[in-house]
């Protein structure tokens, strides 16, 4: 049984409860929808851009070896 | 080789990225800036050992992540934004209810197992391959494949199973999770 059920089709046969479940959480709406969270949320932080403190750090790599020592 | 500017201009432009990423994982400003910092430094102390010609934003997320799980080893998850002081600092976003939206999503990522949550940020949110997620992560990129999956699925659960109602600003999505969901309860 269940042999060849295709995984990613939603298969609308009565199935037991926790069955549904796993149907409902490949809702190609919900991916998409999921998806779009994640790149809302990180598109956020992106918008920001770089920071002062990480330009300074990386300006420090064009000046000659001198002190590594930071911490 | 390539000369210190270009490695420097690759560097700066993957900050922004390296910061979603680090404050995804860490659920924290401050701690994530701190890891990012600390991520550069050590690159930059170990740029002999990157191999030219290969991704070095793909390098670079290795290295903060290697840094974090170390760290996460350490302190566990002691604080994690609990007064949402990540959420304050954001402005940017025009509506309320995205705002909230994507606070309760921030919240479901944070109950994913961290290698399902890792997996699914670096896919869905840094836009690398499962190739390249599957070398930050250093596995086999089968496994990350299934991380995705479960961490898409998970997150629908908790996401729809506890609020239904605001899940998704579109009718059609919402008729399909309540719909969905009363069955499950009613059976």
């Amino acid at each position: 049984m269940g042999k060849d059920k295709p995984s990613r089709q939603k298969t609308k046969v009565e199935e037991p409860e926790s069955e549904v479940k796993r149907v409902i959480s490949l809702e190609p709406n919900i991916k998409a929808k999921i998806g779009q969270q994640l790149r809302v949320m990180y598109g956020e932080v992106v918008a920001q851009g770089v920071p002062d403190r990480f330009v300074e750090i990386l300006k420090r790599m064009d000046e000659p070896k001198a002190r590594d020592t930071e911490e | 080789m390539s000369s210190p500017k270009d490695v420097r201009g690759v560097m700066l432009a993957a900050v922004p990225s390296l910061r979603a990423f680090a404050i995804s994982l860490s659920g924290n400003v401050d701690r994530a800036d701190d890891l990012v910092q600390e991520a550069l430094l050590r690159a930059l102390a170990n740029l002999d050992s990157f191999q030219p010609g290969t991704n070095m934003s793909a390098w670079l997320f290795t290295i903060l992540r290697n840094l974090f799980r170390s760290e996460y080893r350490k302190r566990r998850r002691e604080v994690e934004d609990v007064d949402g002081s990540y959420a304050d600092s954001l402005t940017s976003l025009p509506e309320q209810n995205s705002r909230l939206e994507i606070n309760e999503f921030r919240e479901a990522l944070k109950l994913l197992p961290p290698e399902q949550r890792e997996a699914l940020i670096l896919v869905g949110g840094s836009g690398f391959s499962y190739e390249e997620t599957a070398q930050i992560c250093d596995c086999a990129v089968g496994t990350i494949k299934s991380r995705v999956n479960r961490a898409r699925s998970r997150l629908a659960e908790i996401l729809s199973i506890e609020n239904a109602n605001d899940f998704g600003p579109d009718r059609e999505t919402r008729a399909v999770v309540n719909s969905d969901i009363s069955n499950t309860r009613r059976s």
